[in-house]
């Protein structure tokens, strides 16, 4: 051990005690997403090229808007287990109403979000007023849009889906300054995590859905009107799903079995990103990075050359392992 | 309240105790329903039929099994999504180890059970002792276990020796052997939470984990063995799919949604989702159901995409029927 | 007396050796001492009580005497031996047992199961039922119960004091030589705090050492021989309840003589006009509800449990609502449908239970206190970061309103004290700028000094010309605090008492004295 003066290392050992606790408050998801990453990076050139990284961040951006939508859900002590059949039905159903024609396209967006609209006012009307928990009525809700997408085109993918539709995940801003080009889909995420971040954060709205979540009774007492804003709560994550569903339709391929398992691995993106199972706690930007996570680990795997079956069993493996941290960070914390 | 005694009017006692759970009024409007809609408009075999009014039980006996272990996992305030793979994995295995001769059967049906106990004990120790959430937990189980089944097989594989199938098909007398092995799995299940410290403890861990732990109750261990048994019985549930179909195939499980319909039906037959009360008959009753209204289904030659829309409305509604009258706020 | 007999008294007196003895118990939490070197004795057959403020060190010598915490320093004597407890299992084994204020009892299990909860009577795993219950049928028996509560009863269905003879019965079953109670008479009512007296009495004179810890100095000297205060950690004293006014205790608890517990009760002229007139008002549990609330003034509602007041409560705030009759709020006829037209209206309700009706535990402190206000105007209330945008600093004046003891508004309101956590409940309602405030139970389960402090804070509501309605189980809170009284039983007002009127009155009126039937279950204990 080196001997230094009394004086000067009290003034170093504070300031770097003072980063230290700086350091222990980041929530656990950013160290966990920039370590994936980084190893990413090391890994494959493509990853350190800004046109890799507006790559990786468009095929993400479906993940992350399913997320925060669902993270208001989940807020609010609830789960909504109805996206992954939202997303389905979104493609199948534009498909079959595009039918290779540009000229629907508005159309086809409209119809997609006023079924959104109905699903989540339905989810909310079961929640709130037939009084089921939200798992199992999300979990109706699932099975009877994905009847409902697959009766509706019959078994099989129809139609096609067209350009102009497919843009919104698929496109990019060309001669963009600095990244060259930036994705349509990034740019929806942003817009509407910045949106979601004034409501969710910085309204009583959003005040409101961490108070149901935190003691319904007592939101109730205190002149919450708990039914309206869980309604809210669910629209706005159906709502979600379906734009993250016209962006996941955009770049993917059509077929039935495009949403399934979403909502487990939106879930997990939110739990990631350190909201509470139950409700009372949750924040817009560690959803996203959430999903950035989620997405950056099925990235590592398919690099590393795991055929799909492993990818199955590492993702599992790396979602407990994800959530294990997280649960313990946050448990030091206290 | 008086307290009784023996001497007390015996059929007033039984009748308190024999708590017939509500959801067996809505089975019996179901299937009441379900007769009246086949004979307009299919051709009203429904009650003559024998046949096919064996059919809606054999079709009840895959879910039901698995459920009963569905039901004792959310007793103890736990969940397990992990029983759709469960259900796969020991139907390719066995199929696999079987290859269609006979004297492999009791070395098959030793290994799956073997991975039924190892998923179980892996859910219960990640659940207990890493602390996490039940619901991620076993999901991040199911995706490894999926992971495992795809990396070793893409499709039919190995095959099942007649004398298996008696699982499946065969009857004692006129009633069908799996009929019997259900009735036994919901009896062990009635009997387990009932009349054991086990189920006790289930119960106690399930209702108030902080009460059942300043008890002294072991929280883990009944956790864990609630685990074990949920998985054991997605196994049988295996074994009897395997038999039926004479051969494993990868997507047995999730294909069927035994996962989340056992959870269903748990939910349907009354037992809450927070822990600490419900049973399994009521879960037998939840399991019928679906039975009824797949076999109407069938025989109005519905849609098979209809029928899931039903399904779902036909969850949301049973569930109702029991929560719309509570004063509480749902989450 | 001679000297022989002296001597006599004197051997007698050495020889009842403590049940129960600490010495130099210390015990320390991250950033606050909870116990410094406290030595006490409880001896067999006597009931002992443990009073202080909060933060005391009440809570943390109970747990340390019953397993749940171990001590830093100090050591523990059972019978003259020493023993250490490392889970409250083994203290129970030892016959030291503690019932909570909350109760660890599982609602959706019969009261056998919870009395032999994890020492079921079985053989190779199977229980016996039939043994199980009658087991317990024999503990009810054994503090006289049998005949109220069934051991094949569910929990659920039983009513507060019932639960609590089933936590007792639970304790007996473990040959308990001492029985540890945390505020056993906060939720009880009048009635069934003498059957709780009649049946402890019965316990100590088994040989029990009976020791309790409350903030209801009335029961406390009802109910003890000796009283221990602890005050920041440290014992101050015991002494024998019979040796010491009220007074003196108190005096002992904060350091300074409180002789005004109450403050001034207000004057004719203070009282203005009426501002809630409800007449001949029913729904399904109350019948012909009629009276007037005026400005500036506190109106009592006493009666015993089940006797409707909270109901009433809730009727007039729109929870359950009144189903015919008339409501005038302030001149306009008006019945409140649903709590936020209640709050609209500008009433506010603090409610009974605050833990479950009242906080937001997991939501920052100042989050709390904006609830109401934020709920009254929805999604249109943009906030920065100090709170809502009105005004920057309206969290911490009203922190100062309220005399809330924190060191930062971000806190998290479930780690508060119950007093502070009240005082963030009363700030929310304080910020929706209500004029009428309804109290259930004000100060339940709140040391001396902030009960004092909130007692102090409605009298200043008052002086601003706020009316307050004011439900409280506590007689001498009620006899201290209302300008009129309304006793109720059995869904209706029964009458209308002035101002100082004494505890019998009250009593004979909310037990139904008119009337000639006598309510079950109140037995000896009605006849006042």
């Amino acid at each position: 051990m080196t001997t230094t003066t009394l004086k000067q290392p009290s003034k170093i050992l504070k300031i770097l005690k003072a980063i230290w606790n700086g350091i222990r408050r980041i929530p656990a998801v950013y160290f966990i997403f920039f370590g994936i990453f980084i190893v990413l990076g090391l890994l494959s050139p493509t990853y350190q090229s800004t046109a890799g990284i507006m790559a990786f961040l468009r095929r993400t951006s479906p993940l992350a808007i399913l997320a925060i939508g669902e993270m208001i859900v989940l807020s609010t002590g609830g789960y909504d287990l109805s996206i992954g059949s939202i997303v389905t039905m979104v493609v199948l159903g534009s498909s079959l109403l595009l039918n290779n024609d540009p000229t629907m396209m508005p159309t086809a967006i409209w119809t997609m979000l006023a079924l959104g609209l109905l699903i989540g006012l339905v989810n909310g009307f079961v929640v709130s007023y037939l009084k089921i928990p939200s798992f199992i009525a999300t979990l109706g809700m699932m099975l009877l849009v994905k009847g409902g997408a697959l009766y509706w085109v019959g078994g099989a993918p129809r139609g096609y889906l067209t350009e102009n539709w497919r843009a919104f995940g698929r496109g990019y801003f060309e001669n963009v300054p600095l990244v060259d080009r930036f994705p349509y889909a990034l740019a929806i995420l942003l817009i509407l995590a910045l949106v979601t971040y004034f409501i969710y954060h910085r309204s009583n709205f959003g005040k409101q859905i961490l108070a149901i979540g935190d003691n319904v009774r007592a939101s109730q007492l205190s002149g919450v009107r708990v039914r309206l804003v869980r309604m809210i709560a669910f629209v706005i994550s159906s709502l979600f799903a379906v734009i993250g569903g016209i962006m996941i339709g955009g770049f993917g391929g059509v077929n039935v079995t495009i949403g399934e398992g979403l909502e487990m691995q939106t879930i997990a993106a939110c739990v990631v990103g350190g909201v509470l199972l139950g409700g009372g706690k949750g924040s817009v930007m560690n959803v996203v990075f959430g999903a950035f996570t989620m997405e950056a680990i099925f990235n590592l795997l398919n690099l590393l050359g795991l055929p799909k079956p492993y990818k199955d069993a590492v993702q599992g493996l790396i979602i407990i392992a994800a959530v294990a941290y997280v649960a313990l960070s946050t448990r030091k914390k206290k | 309240m008086t307290t009784t005694s023996i001497s007390e009017n015996r059929f007033k006692r039984f009748m308190r105790h024999v708590n017939i759970p509500p959801v067996y009024y809505f089975l019996v409007v179901i299937f009441l329903g379900g007769g009246i809609l086949d004979q307009i408009f299919s051709d009203g075999q429904i009650f003559t039929n024998q046949a096919i009014l064996l059919n809606i039980i054999v079709r009840s006996v895959a879910l039901g099994i698995v459920a009963v272990g569905q039901t004792l996992v959310i007793v103890g305030a736990s969940i397990d999504l992990s029983v759709a793979y469960t259900i796969s994995i020991t139907a390719v295995m066995s199929s696999y180890i079987m290859q269609g001769k006979t004297e492999n059967v009791p070395l098959a049906i030793l290994v799956v059970f073997g991975i039924g106990i190892l998923i179980g004990l892996t859910n219960g120790l990640i659940i207990t002792k890493l602390k996490i959430n039940s619901f991620i937990a076993t999901l991040g189980t199911s995706l490894i276990i999926k992971g495992i089944i795809n990396a070793t097989f893409s499709n039919y594989t190995g095959s099942v020796p007649k004398s298996f199938q008696f699982f499946g098909y065969s009857t004692i007398g006129p009633i069908p052997v799996a009929i019997i092995v259900l009735i036994l799995v919901v009896f062990a299940g009635w009997f387990l939470l009932n009349r054991t410290k086990f189920g006790a403890h289930l119960y106690g861990v399930g209702g108030n984990v902080e009460v059942g732990r300043l008890s002294g109750l072991r929280t883990d261990r009944v956790v864990i063995g609630a685990h074990i048994l949920c998985s054991m019985s997605a196994v049988l549930t295996g074994l009897f799919l395997v038999s039926r179909l004479q051969s494993g195939a990868p997507w047995v499980g999730p294909d069927g949604l035994y996962d989340l319909e056992s959870i269903a039906t748990s939910v349907v037959g009354g037992t809450a989702l927070a822990g600490g009360k419900g049973g399994v008959w009521g879960t037998l009753a939840g399991v019928l159901i679906f039975g009824v209204l797949d076999t109407v289904f069938n025989q109005l030659g519905m849609n098979p995409y209809l029928k899931t829309v039903l399904r779902g409305a036909i969850i949301v509604l049973a569930v109702a029927s029991y929560t719309y009258r509570s004063k509480k706020e749902a989450a | 007396m001679t000297e022989e007999q002296k001597q006599k008294d004197e051997k007698t007196a050495n020889r009842v050796e403590p049940l129960l003895e600490v010495q130099g118990i210390s015990k320390r939490f991250p950033g606050v001492v909870a116990l410094d070197n406290v030595s006490l004795k409880f001896m067999p057959g006597e009931i002992h009580a443990v009073v202080g403020e909060n933060g005391a060190g009440k809570s943390t010598l109970m747990k340390i005497l019953a397993g749940a915490y171990i001590p830093d320093t100090g050591s523990i004597l059972l019978k003259g031996e020493r023993v250490t407890f490392s889970h409250p299992q083994q203290a129970q084994h030892k016959g030291i047992t503690i019932i909570y204020q909350e109760f660890n009892l599982l609602p959706d299990r019969t009261v056998a199961y919870n009395i032999f909860l994890g020492r079921e009577p079985s053989k190779l795993g199977i229980i016996d039922i039939r043994k199980m219950n009658k087991d317990a049928e024999d503990l009810l028996r054994e503090i006289g119960v049998e005949k109220m509560i069934s051991p094949t009863a569910m929990v659920s269905s039983l009513s507060v004091a019932e639960q609590q003879l089933v936590e007792i019965a639970k304790a007996i079953s473990f040959n308990a030589k001492v029985l540890i109670m945390d505020e056993p008479t906060a939720a009880l009512t009048y009635t069934e705090v003498k059957l709780l007296l009649d049946l402890v009495t019965k316990l100590k004179e088994k040989g029990m050492a009976v020791i309790f810890i409350s903030h209801r100095l009335v029961e406390v000297f009802d109910f003890a021989e000796k009283i221990t205060v602890l005050k920041d950690g440290q014992l101050v004293g015991t002494v024998c309840s019979k040796d010491v006014k009220p007074e003196d205790v108190v005096h002992m608890m904060v350091g300074r003589t409180l002789d005004h517990y109450f403050p001034p009760l207000g004057k004719p002229e203070d009282f203005g006009e009426v501002v809630l007139r409800v007449t001949n008002a029913s729904n399904k549990t109350l019948k012909d509800i009629s009276f007037e609330l005026r400005k500036g003034e506190v109106l009592g509602i006493a009666g015993l449990q089940g006797s409707g007041r909270t109901e009433m409560a809730q009727a007039v705030f729109g929870v359950v609502p009144f189903t015919s009759g008339s409501v005038e709020l302030r001149g306009k006829a008006m019945i409140m449908k649903n709590p936020a037209t209640a709050i609209k209206n500008r009433i506010g309700f603090v409610t009974e239970d605050r833990k479950s009706e009242g906080i937001l535990p997991k939501q920052p402190i100042r989050d709390n206190m904006l609830l109401t206000v934020r709920a009254i105007q929805f999604v249109f209330g943009p906030i920065f970061k100090n709170g809502i945008r009105k005004t920057k600093n309206l969290v911490p004046n009203l922190g100062k309103q309220v005399d809330v003891r924190t060191d930062s508004y971000d806190r998290e309101v479930q780690y508060l004290s119950g007093g502070n956590q009240q005082k963030v409940v009363l700030a929310k309602w304080l910020a929706s700028d209500a004029d009428i405030f309804i109290f259930d139970e004000p100060t339940r389960g709140i040391d001396v000094e902030a009960k004092a402090s909130i007692h102090d804070m409605i009298r200043d509501l008052t002086k601003k010309g706020i009316a307050v309605l004011m439900i409280s189980s506590e007689l001498p809170e009620i006899i201290g605090m209302s300008d009129r009284v309304l006793v109720m039983w059995d869904g209706h007002i029964e009458g209308e008492l002035p101002a100082k009127s004494s505890e019998p009155e009250i009593m004979l009126m909310a037990t139904g004295g008119k009337h000639i039937k006598e309510p079950q279950n109140v037995s000896a204990a009605g006849k006042e």
